[in-house]
């Protein structure tokens, strides 16, 4: 069974038509790629399967069951800026999470709980490399390092789905080397299921097991707002899905959907 | 040419520009008051400094017959009591509605059309309405300075909560964060260095509206003395009393600015 499923799913902002028509799986354990030119409406796509907003027609399944409008634990997010909270150390911005489950009221564990939570964190902080900035501000830390603390913080609360926007969109290109080979584990590690919303083809390419481009389908010169996007291209690369090898390849196929802008 | 905007003092320099004007104030003040005592050995105008230290001395070193304190402590500590209590009623109920408005969608809307009504109403209009209800004593003045400077702290709150961004909201949600979690934990914490500079910035106005409440009713407080002595155009108490208020509140300041840096040193990190 798909582990999320949009069924004929619309966006409308008024008269404006953002997505239309959208129907499609997610497989569990899938690494799903989005493309498209700016406004094509990734992000709107992103936050339907996030539950920051509902559509205007259709429904969104996560594990069959609609999914409310509001985000909750079972799906982590990752946007290009202000992921994490400038007001926590790196090591309380991943306690976060354990302490909004475990100390509803007080944020604040104590004893073995706290241990453990603190244990914890510092083990998923040294596994995406910050084990050693513990007790620094994000305002101290580079901007791969923000996003590596944005995605250790969502893989705390074990999510479903991780969400990621754009999240290396503001990275110099050797160190988006270095995050593409992290989220590649994270992946694998934990099992998880990746929509990554790109502007880099090659990344696209590189790190999904599938690739979709959203785009409109048809264009009205005169009100060119009334028609939406939709998935145009939707490929599953011939790739064992869980076993992911860097490629920096774009089959030919694809050129003809993505090349037009 | 090194262009102007480009030209920035040195450490050293800097402090000397800075001091440099207060000291040319001063200089023309004592040549001034030394011009129109050599006319006049009787001028009130501008007094010289040792009239204001003789006139002013005697306000600390001499109680007050009928009431056995010494005048400047029992008006400094009034006026003090007074604005503290008015700032803390301000402060904890900007911090109080700025939050919920600032987070709750349907609060914001109940109450952030009222808050901004309220703002525009001029404070001093309101104080004889003030005067009616809580009486000439404590409460009344207490009262101005709370109504002179919370639906600004409230509205100036509530916008910067507000204009958090939304990218935070959403990931303490992907969190488990409940609405209070999101209250407490995310917009309380980011809330406070921005509720200190709010209260830097409305501790003028709130000097304002206590001296303007002190000068009108009142029987102790550096407002009343103030306005009391200008009967007798006594600009040899007026002058050093000016300078005490200002000093009192550059001591403020500094204390609010020191407090920020201390408490929330992750606020003053500069731009990422
Ligand atoms: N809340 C909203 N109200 C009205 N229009 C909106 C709203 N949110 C998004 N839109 C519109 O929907 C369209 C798609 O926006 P979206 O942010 O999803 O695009 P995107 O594909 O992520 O673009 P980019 O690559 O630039 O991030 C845009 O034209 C945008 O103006
Ligand atoms: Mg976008």
């Amino acid at each position: 069974m798909a582990l999320m499923s949009f069924r004929n799913v619309w966006v409308e902002y008024g008269d404006k038509i953002v997505l239309e028509r959208v129907s499609l799986d997610i497989h569990e354990g899938s690494f799903v790629s989005i493309i498209g030119p700016s406004g094509a409406g990734k992000s709107t796509f992103l936050r339907l399967a996030l539950g920051q907003e509902g559509p205007t027609k259709g429904e969104v399944l996560l594990g069959g069951e609609p999914l409310r409008p509001e985000p909750g634990p079972d799906r982590g997010v990752v946007f290009q800026r202000y992921s994490v909270f400038p007001h926590l150390t790196v090591l309380q911005n991943v306690l976060f999470g354990s302490e909004c489950a475990q100390a509803p009221f007080l944020g604040k564990l104590f004893g073995s709980k706290r241990r453990q939570a603190r244990e914890e964190s510092a083990e998923m902080l040294a596994s995406v490399g910050l084990g050693d900035s513990l007790n620094v501000y994000p305002a101290q830390l580079s901007g791969g390092m923000q996003q590596r603390l944005a995605i250790a913080q969502a893989l705390i609360k074990r999510p479903r789905v991780l969400l990621l926007d754009e999240p290396f969109g503001a990275l110099d290109p050797g160190i988006r080397m270095d995050m593409h080979a992290l989220v590649t584990d994270v992946w694998k590690a934990h099992g998880l299921t990746i929509l990554m919303v790109t502007h880099d083809l090659k990344e696209a390419f590189a790190l999904g097991t599938r690739v979709m481009a959203f785009d409109k389908r048809r264009h009205d010169p005169q009100a060119p707002h009334r028609f939406g996007a939709t998935a145009v291209y939707d490929v599953t690369l011939d790739r064992k899905e869980g076993a992911n090898r860097p490629s920096e390849s774009v089959p030919d196929a694809a050129l003809p959907a993505l090349g037009s802008r | 040419m090194i262009r102007l905007i480009n030209l920035h003092p040195t450490r050293g320099s800097g402090v000397l520009l800075g001091v440099l004007p207060l000291l040319l104030i001063l200089l023309f003040y004592t040549g001034a008051s030394a011009a129109r005592h050599a006319e006049n050995t009787s001028d009130k105008l501008l007094p010289t400094f040792s009239q204001m230290v003789e006139s002013t001395g005697a306000l600390v070193t001499r109680t007050d017959p009928t009431t056995g304190d010494i005048p400047l402590v029992a008006d400094t500590s009034a006026s003090l009591t007074r604005l503290g209590i008015g700032l803390a009623i301000a402060t904890g109920s900007a911090l109080v509605l700025g939050l919920v408005i600032g987070t709750l969608p349907l609060i914001r809307s109940t109450l952030g059309p009222l808050v901004g009504v309220i703002a525009v109403i001029p404070p001093i209009a309101v104080l004889p309405i003030l005067f009616i209800t809580f009486g000439l004593g404590e409460a009344s003045k207490i009262a101005l300075v709370v109504i002179g400077i919370m639906p600004a702290m409230i509205r100036d709150l509530s916008a910067f909560i507000a204009q958090l961004p939304q990218e935070q909201i959403i990931k303490a949600q992907t969190l488990g964060a409940n609405s209070w979690q999101v209250m407490m934990r995310v917009a309380l914490p980011q809330a406070l260095p921005r509720l200190i500079s709010i209260v830097r910035l409305q501790l003028g106005a709130a000097w304002v509206f206590l001296i303007a409440a002190e000068a009108i009713a009142a029987d102790v407080g550096l407002g009343y003395r103030i306005f009391l002595v200008r009967r007798y155009m006594s600009m040899d108490i007026i002058l050093p009393y000016v300078a005490w208020i200002s000093l009192l509140a550059i001591i403020m300041d500094y204390a609010l600015v020191r407090l920020s840096r201390i408490a929330f040193a992750w606020a003053h990190e500069g731009a990422r």
